[in-house]
């Protein structure tokens, strides 16, 4: 983590392009590639899979969201942020490339990519989920070498609801298992219909030596983490992301606790070991 | 360190004497007792037991702007205190100086936040031993004591026509220096007196708690029906939180005005829907059961499982500025029995 001096204080990026992943409307989902105003902040930023990062509009507030880009994808940063109706997300949708924003970060822990070096990696999304699952996978793909197989599940309820839809082309392309879902059928779909945790079923990805990242709804967490169990895989080889509301970031205004641990700051990246014994994980 | 004394009637003079710093005391504010900024030491008054609000807002202030910016600008202004101005609180009393330390903790784990630092390094703490406590004081059950002198740079006692001023560390000596000609040399009897009124007055403390053991059984009441006893008659008006001197959660919000933007903080409290309630409209603490489940085990399971120690000083403003008469000795007693039973029935 980087040393800052006065951690309220945030950074200002510009906006270097900006793209619907969803029809635009309510609940649409859109995609910031930004880059820090002052490029010597470079020099010091180091975010990890996983981290998190306010961002916001100076006059509006700022919100946390997981920073959806893989370090990995050098000199810029990239935030996909579904407009959820609030002050923050409503204003951040106005935003064009060539606008402003304001970022503070890196905040929060993050995936343990070192640890799972040599592992087959299994990614189970359902619609923004997605975003914080987008930097593992995107990690992977960069370092091949490192580890074993990788396999992207992911569904939302229409196809036009998928976001990163180009790369898990490219995904497969580059050899690794990509398994798409729709919940419900519609023409021209000839991939899977149903349900992410009835996918997973239909996958049935083996544990041995594997970990299985998850994040959507938290529907599809409790569900998606019900059959991994039933296939095998152990609690502390199933990791999600949470998230509260949050003002602060770096565990101090209180409201983002789930039992005794801050998810800002203790999280957002939690081993399903750990939060089974927080009830309030759940609430 | 040093050991001084001076008459009662001197005290104008010597906070008037106080070359250099800012002096913070508490007065008489409307009806209530509270600390602030003085101009006229002559309207200190020291004739209270807990100040309504505690001192915690002089570090913490109920709403303070983190930094400033013109609207259409992306120039960002920090107002970060400076840690150099020097300031005295004189006549805290030990249990709000004590909570300072606690919640030193929180405002720098990993994260330093220089607004509270750069005011808690910048002041020195002269502290007001309690010679009667009150109704709810419970101090001594949280490590505390009516003449404790955790956080304190230096204590002051009551004895009569003098007060006798103990000073704890450099700060509370550079404060003495300051004062200079007001203050003359101690004598053993001054502090056998202060000793004899220090046992006194934690013999006069009427409640308690034990809380060995609380902090590791209070999650086992997560599901319990045993929150909504309180709760049903809670108001959440957020009184307890409010007027905690450990309670520092905070909102942040935005403000302009015409082109001048702050973004700022405020006190906020965890008795509030609005305080967890997401964008979705879901909220994971949708009752006061949840609220109140999550205020007490906070304080006594959470705080101490990250911070080593219960975030509670034991001064009973809570339980005494409650609406509802709902008392936090009663909340911690009672939920030894529920543990107790959740135990036997797992």
């Amino acid at each position: 983590m980087m040393e800052i001096s006065n951690p309220y204080l945030p950074y200002i990026v510009n906006i270097e392009d900006a793209w619907y992943e969803t029809p635009v409307g309510d609940r649409a989902v859109k995609t910031f590639k930004v880059n820090f105003e002052d490029e010597k902040v470079w020099e010091t930023w180091n975010h990890r899979p996983g981290n998190c990062a306010m961002v916001g509009r100076l006059g509006i507030g700022e919100s946390m969201f997981c920073i959806s880009s893989s370090p990995t994808e050098e000199g810029y940063l990239r935030f996909s942020i579904m407009n959820s109706g609030g002050k923050v997300t409503s204003a951040l949708h106005q935003l064009e490339a060539g606008e402003k924003m304001t970022v503070r970060g890196p905040l929060g822990n993050a995936f343990p990519m070192e640890e799972w070096e040599g592992k087959n990696i299994i990614s189970i999304g359902g619609g923004i989920g997605q975003a914080p699952l987008r930097p593992v996978v995107n990690y992977v793909r960069a370092n091949k070498d490192k580890y074993g197989e990788l396999t992207v599940i992911y569904g939302a309820r229409t196809s036009d609801l998928h976001c990163f839809k180009p790369e898990f082309e490219e995904i497969t392309a580059e050899g690794n298992a990509c398994h798409l879902s729709v919940d419900v059928e519609e023409e021209g779909w000839d991939h899977f219909v149903g349900f992410v945790p009835d996918l997973l079923m239909d996958v049935k990805p083996s544990p041995e030596n594997a970990i299985a990242v998850t994040c959507g709804p938290p529907i599809l967490i409790k569900f998606v983490t019900q059959n991994l169990e039933k296939l095998g895989f152990t609690p502390d080889q199933i990791y999600t992301t949470l998230e509260e509301r949050m003002k602060c970031g770096i565990g101090k205004c209180g409201r983002c606790n789930v039992g005794n641990m801050y998810v800002c700051k203790d999280g957002p990246v939690f081993s399903y070991a750990t939060l089974k014994e927080i009830p309030e994980a759940f609430a | 360190m040093g050991d001084y004394k001076f008459a009662k009637d001197k005290l104008p003079e010597v906070l008037s004497g106080l070359e250099g710093y800012k002096v913070f005391a508490p007065t008489v504010a409307g009806d209530v007792v509270r600390f602030g900024e003085i101009d006229d030491p002559s309207k200190v008054t020291l004739d209270f037991v807990n100040s309504k609000v505690p001192p915690k807002e002089l570090m913490f202030p109920e709403t303070e702007t983190l930094f400033k910016y013109k609207m259409g600008d992306t120039a960002i202004e920090p107002a970060v205190p400076d840690a150099t101005a020097k300031r005295v609180v004189f006549g805290i009393r030990p249990c709000d100086a004590m909570a300072y330390t606690l919640v030193d903790r929180l405002f720098n784990w990993d994260f330093n936040d220089p607004y509270f630092n750069n005011r808690r390094e910048s002041t020195t703490l002269v502290g007001y031993a309690c010679e009667k406590p009150g109704a709810n004081c419970f101090c001594p059950s949280l490590g505390g004591a009516p003449a404790g002198e955790q956080g304190l740079d230096a204590i002051f006692y009551d004895l009569g026509d003098n007060y006798y001023l103990k000073t704890l560390t450099d700060k509370g000596e550079e404060f003495a220096k300051a004062a200079g000609g007001a203050l003359e040399a101690a004598g053993d009897a001054d502090k056998k007196a202060a000793e004899v009124q220090a046992d006194a007055a934690l013999k006069a403390i009427k409640r308690s708690v034990d809380t060995e053991g609380i902090p590791e059984n209070l999650p086992s009441l997560y599901d319990d029906a045993f929150w909504e006893q309180f709760s049903d008659r809670c108001l959440g008006c957020g009184i307890c939180t409010f007027l905690c001197p450990t309670c520092h959660c905070f909102d942040i919000q935005d403000e302009i005005e015409r082109y001048d933007g702050r973004r700022a903080r405020m006190w906020d409290s965890c008795m509030f829907s609005e305080y967890t309630l997401h964008t979705s409209g879901h909220n994971p603490r949708p009752t006061r059961k949840e609220r109140t489940r999550n205020r007490v085990t906070h304080k006594y399971s959470y705080f101490p499982s990250k911070f080593e120690v219960i975030a509670c000083v034991g001064c009973g403003r809570c339980t005494g500025n409650c609406p509802e008469n709902i008392d936090l000795i009663d909340i911690l007693e009672k939920s030894k029995e529920a543990a107790g039973k959740e135990a036997k029935s797992a």
